[in-house]
This record gives structure tokens, C-alpha cells and sequence, in this order.
């Protein structure tokens, strides 16, 4: 299979790299992750936002070879902006990357055809390709059989059959990507390819694509096997019209109870670790400038965000199982007719429910959404999903202002309903902004619903741990980074200019935090804030969470964490009325109190226009929601 | 809530399980030379139901896409002259999205833009 590799050129003598391409779902990553085990990084590339996943491995023969794992395509006429990337790569249009050397073509072999039209196109930029058939064991039980050789023949590149999910499953292919490296690298010419014949296919040119793999898969597929009947039994019941809808809504009803039940432990583990750290650093320190940067600057406040990796993870953990199993383009099938209601695309769904732990992830897995404007909407709503950032607060003033007792017949806690009302009013306030912008500045069709919807498999535990690993990483990475420095400038504000002797409110009370603080009182009076609160939202700006640890501070209280939040719920519940409590929690359902969530929309939607519409029409939102709360209650209360 | 569409479920005419004998047509001998076609759309069928696809024509629905891009798309996603379809699934409510399987793989689309695609059943 090595002599169609004899013929195309060679590599230079720099580390070999390797781009893995090919359909989404056709088992690619987890390829990846065979081939490179933990050995992966995540950045991003150059002036996109995709995330560039690298890794490195040693060939048999001792060769170290980079390996780049491009985002699932089914043409490379790139359609959404994960797909312009690995246009952009493939192509070697990225000025600060040099194209890859070679391709790894990933295809399902259970479904060949349109793995193999994306073949043909590859085959047109003049690079060596190899082409992995994928999921082989799949393809065997289910009767289909392949002649690798009369395809390899037919098509001209080398063909391998992997089972990535199996021990040595890829041990063909690393044998198949040292011959090509040791008959690249005996060359001595540097040149780099044949000169590159791809332009954008017409749909006659596809059309003539289709005809080529026909002939192909006649000559090579010697028997095409059954469709996956476990998978035909699965659907009958999940994608039933009566079923699809209350199963989906269950497992969504699960996933929540596990983000908050499964990550309490480990949320209070990292929250004593923290006050621990903290307490740690403050008897080491002397007082002074630099202990407090440290402790409360720095320690308080990237912990602040650090104690949401558990939840994090856990909807993450549930996101990747619902992924690989295939559930997940089904959810986007079920949703697609309701969320159509408000001009939503049924692939909204992932990021929306993503920005249920946080809008981040949230907004940046809104990258499969091809259509600008759809995908701009789903941007333009994530935030007002309630992310667990804003539990604390909720908490906090739940637990201080509602009182503990059952409602219905003792069935439900007025606490968890309160809490449910928010839930509802974050998601019924998001599909109502959906559907003004959909009419009036996205205007137009959607976007063609055009999605595949893979055969059922078992997720694999070491995808999901790697996957898991990923995840971690980037929200640590964030958290070390942008969270880090906005921590700081924040700590600054709060910390300067410092109160002056014999001061006898609390000194945040005098720094510039404070300033703006009263600045802002009189503007949020109307709403009922009292100024401690508006001194407070300063500091929320970093992280809503940060509020609570604000309003501490301001009320001079010296407890950090669960003991603050527990004698602070009293202090408020003494200071402020009903009306003011109740008019804050409906500014916190829609306040974009968050820079990490408005930097990644000014970074995802590369304009700050966009951002500065979120803060604009968030701000007005929370305020009028504020505004006729406090006035309603109040009226109501005769307060 | 969603766009009017030409064509729409509704108002398209049902395809029935067996082939229609070609009467005498109203309109005379006006009928298009595509004899292979029995003017049945993919949008129109129902779960069950099984067809052939004879040609994609999406000046037949309203898409925000410029012009060629739907058809370029659906050939890449299968849908092209002589695949075999068969509507696995329908959506609720609306009996739509549908679930089809065309040849070896399952693609999800809307009844609107399934208008685009001309059958004769199987």
C-alpha cells in the first residue's frame, strides 16, 4: 500500500505533522486520542477563536510526529467557522502555520459514502493522505465488509482499518504512518506537494464526486450490511412523538439534580482547601499591601471561580456521555420544532444548556452554528440562562428573605419554588429576546436543519476522561488569565485609596469601588438598591458570585464563605425590605454582571459592537425587571 | 411561528403508496420531460414511507442561503439523484423535523426544505 506514498513528495526534516480530518461522528477524536493518550494541548488558533487541539506521539520506528485534530467536516467548503478552520489548515492559509505534511483521513466504515466524497476532495490538494477506516468492529458485526486493498487500489492513497475505541486497535496505522514517513524522509527534496487543484466544487462537480465513489464503493464494499437494528429500536422509542419529548426533558431534569448534588462535596472541599490557603498565607504574611493583594485579591478571588470546576465538570461529564452516544443530535432533532417557535436552531440547544454551569462555555460551543445570525442570537441569550454563578446570590438572598416552610399541601419547598421561578424567568425571558431579535434585527429564514443523526454507540471511559481533562484545563487556563488580572484591577479598586485614620464605615467605603459605588446610588435608587448594594455590584462586575463576598465586605463582617453567607442572610434580612431584596434577585436574572462572559462574546463574535449590545440591553432589561418588581412589591406591601 | 413556506406540508399534494396511472392532465401535454418524476416531493411523505430521489430543486422553498448553497449542501449530506430515502421518523409537533435514511446513513431535515426534493416512491 507504501508504493502510492513512493510517489507524492516529502517531508522536511522538521518534526512530521499529521492533521487528522474527516466527517464529525466518525470517531475522530477518540483516533486522536489513542494515537496521543494524554499528550494533547488545547490553544487557540491565531485570530479565531477555534480551539486547536495538538498532540504528539512516537511512531514504532521512533519518529516523533505531531498530530493536529481538525474540526468534523463533510466539505471543504467550510460553512460554519469550526469548519473554516479546518478549511483554513488543510489549505495552508493560516499565515503563522505551515500546512500539515500529511493527512490522516478519518472514515466510518460502516457509512462510506460521504466519508469518502470528502476523500476525493482531500486528494485534490497534492498532499499525501492516508486513509484510516474507522469503527471497523462496528462495520464486521454489522455484516459489512470492506476490501481495503480494492479501495486503496480505487482510490490511490493508503488504507488502514483502526478500531480506535480497542487496545492496538491502531497499530496498523502507526505501522502505515512510519512506511510514509520513512520513504518522506529518505527523500531529500523539499518540495513540498503537487501544486494544490482544489477549488470549490460546483454542485455538478459534486454531483461527479458522488458518481466517483460509486464506482468506487463497487468495486471495494463487498457487502454494504444492515443498518444498526439497536440503533432503529432506540429511536422507535426516543424520537417517538409521544415519548421523545418527556425523556429528553427527564434526562435534562437528572443532569441538573447531578450538577448541584454531585458537586456539593468537592465545591466544599475547594472552598476549605481556599480558606485554608488563605488562612496560610495571611499568618505567613505580614500585614500590609502585599497580603491582601494576595489573600484577598488574588487567592479570594480566583477561588471564587475556581469552586465552580466541580459543577463544571459534572454538566460536562453528562454533555460529553449525551455526545458520544450519539443522544445528543437527536435532543437538537426533538428541540428543533420548538425552539423554531422563537427562531432558534435546533443546534442552539448544546450551547444554551451548556450555559447553564456558565455562559462561556456556553457561547463558545456556538461555534457549530453556521449561520451568523442564528448563531449570534444564541450568543445574544446565553447569558440569561441562570449559570451556577448566580446561585450563591439567589441563595444568600433566598435564604435570608423567604421563609422556610411548604407550600401545596407541604409537596413543595417556597424556597426551591422561589428558586424555580428564577430558573423559569432567566429561560422564559431568553426565548422572548429570541424571538424580537429573530424578527426584527436577524431577520429571515433559519438556517436548513441538515444534520446527520449517528448510529447509537457506547461512550467510551477514556474519551470521556480525556474530554473531561480538556474542559479543566481551558477553565483553569481562563481562570489563571483573564480572571487572574480582572481580580487584581479589582482588588485595586476596592483597596485604594485606603480609608483614612479613624475612619469609622468600612474601608471599602473610601476606595474608588466605594466612589462608584455612591456614584451609582442615586442612578439604582429607583429600583430600590440601597447604596451598600451598589457598592457591592462594583466588585460583581468580576464574577456575580462576588457580589455576596462584596456585600460582606461592606458589611463589615469578618467571616469568608458559608459562615458569612450564614450570619450576612441575617444582617440583610434586618437592613433590607422585601421589595428590595425581591427587586434584586430580578436584577440578577439579567444583569450581564460578568466580563469573562463579555469578553468571550467580544472575542467570539469579533466585534465589540455585539458586546456592548449585550451590556446595553441586558442592563436596560435588569433594570425595568428591578424597576417594576420593587414598584409592584411595594405597592403590594404598602411599603 | 415558523415562515410560510411554498409548498408547506399542509397544502402539498400527498404522495400516494402506489404510483398514480397518468391520466389525461388538464393542462394537456404540458408535462415536463422528467418522466422518471411522479411530481411527489420528500417534504410530503410520511413515516414509512420509501422513495427515490430523481433531482433537487430548492427554487421550490424560501432559504436564507445564496442560491446554489442548499443544493451543494444537500448533495454533500446524500441527497442526490438515485439515493434511496425512507422517513424513519417524524418530529412532534408538526411531524416535523423528519428523520430520513438515505442510503447508509440517517440525516435530519425539516419538511420545508425536504420541498427541495424530488421523489418517485418505491
Amino acid at each position: 500500500m507504501s508504493d502510492t506514498v513512493l510517489s507524492t513528495p516529502v517531508f522536511p526534516a522538521a518534526p512530521p505533522r499529521l492533521a487528522l480530518v474527516g466527517n464529525p461522528n466518525c470517531g475522530k477524536t477518540a483516533l486522536f486520542n489513542a494515537l496521543t493518550g494524554a499528550r494533547q494541548k488545547v490553544a487557540n488558533y491565531p485570530g479565531v477563536t477555534v480551539e486547536r487541539k495538538m498532540g504528539e506521539f512516537l511512531s514504532p520506528a521512533g519518529i516523533r510526529v505531531q498530530i493536529v485534530d481538525l474540526p468534523g467536516t463533510y466539505s471543504l467548503r467550510a460553512r460554519s467557522p469550526d469548519e473554516e478552520v479546518t478549511r483554513d489548515v488543510v489549505l495552508g492559509r493560516f499565515q503563522h502555520e505551515a500546512p500539515p505534511d500529511a493527512m490522516v483521513c478519518v472514515a466510518d466504515a460502516t457509512n462510506l459514502r460521504l466519508h469518502l466524497r470528502l476523500v476525493l476532495e482531500l486528494k485534490k490538494l497534492g498532499r499525501p493522505i492516508i486513509l484510516a477506516l474507522n469503527m471497523m468492529d462496528v462495520a464486521e458485526a454489522r455484516g459489512c465488509r470492506v476490501d481495503a486493498a480494492a479501495l486503496s487500489a480505487a482510490l490511490g492513497v493508503p488504507v488502514v482499518p483502526t478500531v480506535a475505541i480497542r487496545r492496538n486497535g491502531v497499530a496498523g496505522l502507526l505501522d502505515q504512518i512510519d512506511r510514509s514517513m520513512t520513504v518522506m524522509t529518505a527523500s531529500t527534496a523539499r518540495s513540498h506537494s503537487s501544486p494544490c487543484g482544489w477549488s470549490e466544487p460546483s454542485a455538478r462537480e459534486l454531483r461527479a464526486y458522488h458518481q466517483e465513489v460509486e464506482s468506487i464503493l463497487a468495486a471495494a464494499l463487498r457487502d454494504a450490511g444492515r443498518p444498526s437494528l439497536a440503533t432503529q429500536r432506540i429511536d422507535a422509542a426516543l424520537l417517538h412523538p409521544a415519548i421523545g419529548l418527556p425523556f429528553l426533558f427527564l434526562v435534562l431534569f437528572l443532569m441538573f439534580q447531578a450538577v448541584f448534588a454531585w458537586a456539593a462535596v468537592p465545591m466544599d472541599m475547594i472552598d476549605k482547601g481556599l480558606g485554608w490557603v488563605q488562612a496560610a498565607a495571611g499568618a505567613a504574611l505580614p500585614d500590609g499591601l502585599l497580603k491582601s493583594l494576595l489573600t484577598d485579591g488574588i487567592i479570594a478571588g480566583v477561588g471564587s471561580v475556581v469552586i465552580f470546576l466541580p459543577q463544571i465538570l459534572v454538566l460536562f461529564f453528562f454533555i460529553l456521555i449525551l455526545e458520544s452516544t450519539g443522544y445528543m443530535a437527536r435532543a437538537a432533532f426533538l428541540l428543533d420544532r420548538l425552539m423554531g417557535g422563537v427562531g432558534l436552531h435546533g443546534r442552539a440547544f448544546i450551547p444554551l444548556l451548556s450555559s447553564f454551569a456558565c455562559a462561556v462555555p456556553g457561547i463558545m460551543a456556538s461555534r457549530t452554528i453556521e449561520n451568523r445570525a442564528d448563531r449570534l442570537a444564541t450568543i445574544m441569550i446565553a447569558p440569561l440562562m441562570t449559570c451556577s454563578a448566580r446561585l450563591p446570590v439567589y441563595t444568600l438572598i433566598i435564604a435570608a428573605f423567604v421563609p422556610e416552610r411548604t407550600v401545596a399541601g407541604g409537596l413543595i419547598g417556597l424556597q426551591g419554588l422561589v428558586m424555580f421561578t428564577l430558573y423559569a424567568a432567566g429561560i422564559l425571558s431568553a426565548l422572548a429576546v429570541a424571538f424580537v431579535l429573530k424578527r426584527t434585527i436577524f431577520k429571515g429564514a433559519r438556517d436548513p436543519l441538515l444534520m446527520e443523526l449517528p448510529a447509537y454507540r457506547l461512550p467510551s471511559p477514556r474519551d470521556i476522561l480525556l474530554g473531561l481533562l480538556e474542559r479543566a484545563r481551558i477553565f483553569l487556563a481562563r481562570a489563571g488569565t483573564v480572571i487572574f488580572a480582572i481580580m487584581i484591577l479589582l482588588w485595586f479598586l476596592g483597596s485604594f485609596p485606603a480609608a483614612p485614620d479613624g475612619a469609622t464605615g468600612p474601608a471599602i467605603d473610601y476606595s474608588f469601588a466605594g466612589m462608584l459605588g455612591h456614584a451609582l446610588a442615586p442612578l439604582l435608587a429607583p429600583i430600590g438598591f440601597t447604596w451598600q448594594i451598589a457598592i457591592a455590584l462594583v466588585p460583581g462586575m468580576a464574577a456575580r458570585e462576588v457580589a455576596v463576598a462584596a456585600l460582606g465586605t461592606v458589611y463589615a463582617l469578618s467571616e469568608t464563605g458559608d459562615a458569612l453567607s450564614g450570619s450576612l442572610a441575617g444582617v440583610l434580612a434586618a437592613d433590607w425590605s422585601l421589595p428590595t431584596a425581591l427587586s434584586l434577585l430580578a436584577w440578577f436574572v439579567f444583569a450581564p454582571q460578568c466580563v469573562s462572559t463579555l469578553s468571550v462574546v467580544k472575542r467570539e463574535t469579533n466585534s465589540w459592537f455585539w458586546m456592548l449590545v449585550m451590556i446595553a440591553y441586558m442592563t436596560a432589561l435588569a433594570y425595568g425587571a428591578a424597576f417594576v418588581t420593587f414598584r409592584v412589591s411595594s405597592a403590594l406591601l404598602g411599603g | 411561528m415558523i415562515p410560510p413556506l411554498p409548498g408547506s406540508a399542509l397544502d402539498a399534494r400527498p404522495c400516494l403508496a402506489t404510483r398514480q396511472t397518468p391520466g389525461p392532465m388538464p393542462g394537456g401535454s404540458a408535462d415536463p420531460p422528467k418522466v422518471e418524476s411522479d411530481g411527489c416531493r420528500l417534504g410530503a411523505l410520511r413515516k414509512g414511507q420509501r422513495a427515490v430521489v430523481t433531482g433537487l430543486d430548492e427554487t421550490a422553498v424560501a432559504t436564507p442561503l445564496p442560491p446554489g448553497e442548499l443544493e451543494r449542501r444537500m448533495i454533500e449530506m446524500g441527497l442526490i439523484e438515485g439515493a434511496r430515502v425512507e422517513i424513519l421518523h417524524e418530529g412532534f409537533p408538526g411531524a416535523d423535523p423528519l428523520a430520513v435514511r438515505i442510503d447508509d446513513h440517517t440525516l435530519a431535515l425539516r419538511r420545508a426544505e425536504a420541498h427541495a426534493v424530488l421523489v418517485t416512491l418505491a
